[in-house]
């Protein structure tokens, strides 16, 4: 039988899978790409609360919209910042990236 | 009984998937090949959403991240890369730090989740029409900020990409 245990283990991997993308990653977009995951994940235990705690309420799952909403919004800003700075530096590798302007 | 079969069977199938894509997205190097497993990542998810009973959260997050967000990051990866694209996702040196910690991490939350005592309800899941009440009455006031903050990171993300023009 499946249960809540189950769903949330799924969402621990993926989250610390993400979280190593994030701290390994030399490419910006990759490190976005990280992020995504780890917003999955919690996503996952959103709706997995819902689903098995308080299966008549919904907030969870009201939640999850309001966490897709915000992950889209820090996308769109995230990849304008990302090829801004390609356009500016032409480079996207983090580890060049450590020279501020003034 | 036989459902339950079915069930079991799905939600493992969907949960590999969803774990087997997301190593690869962080382990490819062609971060074209990363952007493609992070979709199929993405529709895993969408299934597992499926077994939730959230049906209508797997159309959102198919819609939003198998398209809408899959789209602006390969673009994105066009409109930036030029070189060997074999290469163009590469690891810091710190992995073997950051698969410590993640190791470590990992433990932490399986211990939790392991020796929490969860309160299963034993109440049916709501139908939709319960998530459209909640959405547009107590959780009112965050839908309009959630609408004026897409509106403000649109507005932000064409501006930041094109550039604002100098004097």
């Amino acid at each position: 039988m499946i249960g809540l245990e189950h769903f949330l283990f799924v969402a621990a991997v993926l989250f610390v899978i993400g979280l190593y993308g994030v701290l390994t990653k030399r490419n910006v977009t990759a490190i976005l790409m990280s992020m995504e995951l780890m917003l999955n994940a919690v996503n996952i235990n959103l709706i997995a609360f819902s689903r098995f705690i308080t299966p008549e309420a919904m907030t969870g799952q009201v939640f999850a919209i309001f966490t897709i909403t915000i992950a889209a919004a820090e996308l769109a800003v995230g990849l304008a910042l990302v090829f801004r700075i390609y356009h500016d530096r032409n480079t996207v590798d983090a580890e060049q990236l450590n020279r501020m302007r003034w | 009984m036989m459902s339950e079969y079915i069930y079991t069977a799905s939600f493992y199938v969907f949960a590999a998937l969803v774990i087997v894509s997301a190593l690869g997205v962080v382990r490819k190097t062609n971060i074209m090949h990363a952007a493609l497993l992070l979709v199929l990542c993405f529709i895993g998810v969408s299934g597992l959403y499926v077994l939730l009973e959230a049906d209508y959260l797997a159309a959102v997050q198919i819609l939003v991240y198998g398209g809408a967000v899959a789209i602006i990051i390969i673009l994105s990866i066009m409109l930036t890369h030029r070189r060997r694209m074999e290469e163009t996702s590469l690891a810091n040196n710190r992995g073997r730090a950051a698969a410590l910690l993640g190791f470590v991490f990992m433990a932490l939350l399986a211990l939790v989740i392991v020796y929490t005592p969860w309160s299963y309800s034993p109440a049916e899941p709501a139908k939709l029409t319960v998530f459209a009440n909640v959405l547009l009455t107590g959780y009112v006031l965050p839908f309009e900020i959630a609408a004026v903050l897409l509106l403000a990171a649109m507005i932000g993300a064409v501006l930041l990409a094109k550039g604002v023009e100098e004097e």
